[in-house]
């Protein structure tokens, strides 16, 4: 009898097969092209000057670049701040005890109800699934992480989360699951729906949660970036706010909020800045009418310390959290953001989910690129997204060695593999080799079968030219 | 080990003992934008935050309270919660009572009257701290007098701004006003009233914080 073999979650497992669903279906692939066309148009149009806009980008690169090289100290410091001004810190290794910190001070507060602003480290933990195992509500109050949430569904956009979904079928959605409303597809009336539900809910909720955009350390400042107003909501209306964020978002200095925060709003959405943007630097403080009692932040790694442990890898971490390189990139055009499996989708959300999940679980998402580069040329921060994405190959399916860098290295390594990769590199070393190769192929070309595994799904069989190059180029003398 | 302990543990030894040098924020915005005038200022603010469907009234700060009456009274809004003790509020509690608008004021905390203040609140009028010209930006610094939930909750917020204290961009503002030096426990940047462009890309005011966002500029008319 086997071994019980362990289980694992498997992005991967399926990555074909739902990208194939998407490929399939004419309405999503017209909806996110359309929604990919509007945003790339936006961004174009808030940088119409490209020095200035490269010249930003390099000192966005250089902000990201200084602050990670200070990442510890820079912590400790955010940290003793945050104390400082009256914030409670908590530190997270991993999603588990994450969820277990943030539940941990709802009982505390006998908390029903909680009320979430957009936050993607509270997706990357699963925090809804765990506050409802633990017998708390936690409500999604951005509109389209509500509509997302209402459909049972995860965002498939880190900015806009609701992108995969027309509007017919949110008014459906409404007129299904919201009490008391009939059908309409007009959006205002839709985002008014949303609107007047959620309103009670910040009214009641017992506790708010958060992400984090910014961390300044020298003033202990959690900055948020926003539109509608629920983050503000979240964070002022309810007698507690927690908020999360990963170990990587921090910045020393509050001078270095101004740049980023222009790259992030303009390379998002296309706006020169969001309707909000809010600092929180404590509590509310004795003789203040508003604002939560209790203010908490949860610090996670959750494998952020595996990608900063390589220098390479460690620019990974560079990231803002904008969203441009997947409304850039052909292939999340095409597939969209639920086909990847992960929370974070498209080139983002390759580089950055093996470091958090594994290699074992993620080690096919890197190849699905064309490596065009569309996603580094926009990235706000200069992220080389294919060259990491080359590593990130590398590493899946190199043979297995002692110290890898990542957790799951060699994960996609299969001897076959590595035998035909090893003979072809031996015949382009040799000449002779090479010469005679060529000449096999061309005599023997029409052997090749005439299904070529998936390359003769959508093409014609590839096969050896009759006569090679170097063959045409002599007899032309 | 705390989590605290290992998170730094596995990070520490890979943190370059020499310092990068730091960047040039500084540089990089004194070569962004020439020097305007207070004129050219005002003009800019006004154009960026009407963009983003704000409606600004140029004012005096002799009329400002008859404008105020207007937009009250175009809007059929007859109660309107100020902050008592500012200015701008007591200024405003003396007038507009006289015309048969109500005054709520904030006099407690949030708790005693919570149902009320978003419920039963139709608009709200406070002063903002400061604007920025480059975006169309609205700098308030909540505090005692007039708390975090004014600028928030009432569906029509009503800001004071004096056209005088416009800066050019968010890095000239805080180097100025040494915003590192003392922040307060919630500092807010308003570029118009509330939206969300989340059901199909189509762009919708009034998602959860104020539908509308009216500025009373004083001054600026050069």
């Amino acid at each position: 009898m086997n071994a019980p073999q362990p289980l694992h979650f498997k992005p991967s497992e399926g990555f074909r097969a739902r990208s194939k669903a998407v490929v399939d279906n004419p309405f999503l692939r017209q909806s996110f092209r359309g929604a990919m066309d509007f945003l790339m148009s936006k961004r174009a149009a808030q940088f119409p000057d490209a020095e200035e806009l490269e010249s930003l980008r390099t000192l966005g690169e250089s902000i990201r670049q200084y602050n990670l090289a200070k990442l510890p100290e820079l912590l400790e410091q955010l940290e003793a701040n945050l104390r400082r001004n009256g914030v409670q810190v908590h530190w997270a290794e991993t999603p588990d005890e994450a969820n277990a910190i943030i539940l941990g001070i709802c009982r505390q507060r006998r908390a029903k109800l909680m009320v979430k602003g957009k936050s993607m480290v509270s997706e990357e933990i699963e925090l809804n699934h765990a506050a409802e195992a633990a017998g708390i509500d936690a409500l999604e109050s951005d509109m389209g992480e509500y509509i997302v949430q209402l459909a049972d569904e995860k965002p498939s956009h880190i900015i806009m989360p609701a992108i995969h979904k027309t509007k017919e079928e949110i008014a459906r959605l409404f007129a299904d699951k919201v009490e008391g409303v009939d059908y309409t597809d007009n959006v205002d009336a839709l985002i008014q729906i949303g609107r007047n539900v959620l309103r009670q809910k910040f009214l009641e909720a017992d506790i708010g949660l958060s992400g984090v955009n910014f961390a300044v350390a020298e003033t202990g400042t959690l900055c948020l970036v926003e539109n509608e107003g629920n983050g503000r909501m979240c964070t002022t209306a309810p007698p507690v706010h927690i908020a999360i964020t990963g170990i990587e978002k921090i910045v020393e200095k509050l001078e270095h909020v101004p740049p980023l925060l222009s790259l992030l709003t303009r390379s998002a959405t296309g706006q020169n800045i969001s309707t909000y943007f809010n600092m929180i630097s404590g509590p509310r403080k004795p003789g203040e009418k508003d604002g939560p009692s209790e203010v908490h932040l949860v610090l996670l790694d959750n494998g952020r310390s595996q990608a900063y442990a390589d220098e390479q890898l460690r620019k990974t971490l560079q990231c803002i959290r904008c969203g441009a390189c997947m409304n850039h990139c052909p292939v999340y055009t095409r597939i969209g953001g639920h086909a990847y499996g992960t929370t974070y989708p498209g080139p983002i959300g390759k580089i950055v989910s093996p470091h958090m999940l594994g290699l074992e679980a993620t080690a096919t998402m890197a190849t699905a690129s064309s490596l065009c580069g569309a996603c580094s040329e926009v990235c706000p921060v200069k992220i080389p997204i294919p060259e990491l994405l080359m590593r990130l190959r590398e590493e899946s399916f190199s043979a297995p060695h002692a110290n890898p860098a990542m957790r799951g290295q060699g994960a996609g390594h299969s001897a076959l593999g590595s035998a035909v990769w090893r003979g072809w590199a031996w015949v382009y070393r040799s000449p002779a080799l090479y010469r005679m190769a060529t000449w096999l192929g061309s005599r023997f070309g029409f052997l090749m079968p005439s299904r070529q595994g998936g390359w003769t799904s959508v093409r014609v069989p590839l096969k050896p030219a009759p006569k090679r190059l170097r063959d045409r180029l002599r007899e032309r003398g | 080990m705390s989590a605290r302990d290992r998170i730094l543990a596995k990070l520490r030894p890979f943190s370059p003992s020499t310092a990068t040098s730091a960047p040039d924020v500084a540089a990089w915005f004194a070569g962004h934008r020439p020097v305007e005038s207070a004129g050219e200022k005002a003009a800019r603010f006004r154009h960026f935050i009407e963009l983003a469907h704000a409606e600004v009234h140029a004012v005096t700060s002799a009329n400002w309270l008859t404008t105020l009456r207007d937009v009250l009274r175009d809007r059929d809004i007859d109660r309107l919660l100020v902050a008592e003790g500012t200015p701008h509020g007591e200024a405003a509690l003396d007038d507009l009572p006289r015309q048969g608008v109500e005054c709520a004021t904030y006099d407690l905390a949030i708790e005693a009257w919570k149902t009320e203040m978003f419920n039963a609140t139709p608009a709200s009028l406070t002063a903002a701290r400061a604007a920025i010209a480059e975006t169309g930006t609205l700098i308030l610094w909540p505090d005692a007098l007039e708390p975090r939930l004014m600028s928030l909750v009432p569906p029509v917020h009503i800001v004071l701004l004096d056209a005088t204290k416009i800066y050019n961009t968010f890095y000239e503002a805080m180097i100025l006003e040494g915003w590192k030096d003392g922040l307060p426990t919630n500092a807010l940047l308003i570029s118009g009233p509330s939206k969300t462009a989340d059901i199909q890309q189509t762009l919708a005011y009034g998602a959860h914080g104020p539908k509308e966002l009216i500025v009373l500029m004083i001054g600026g008319e050069q």
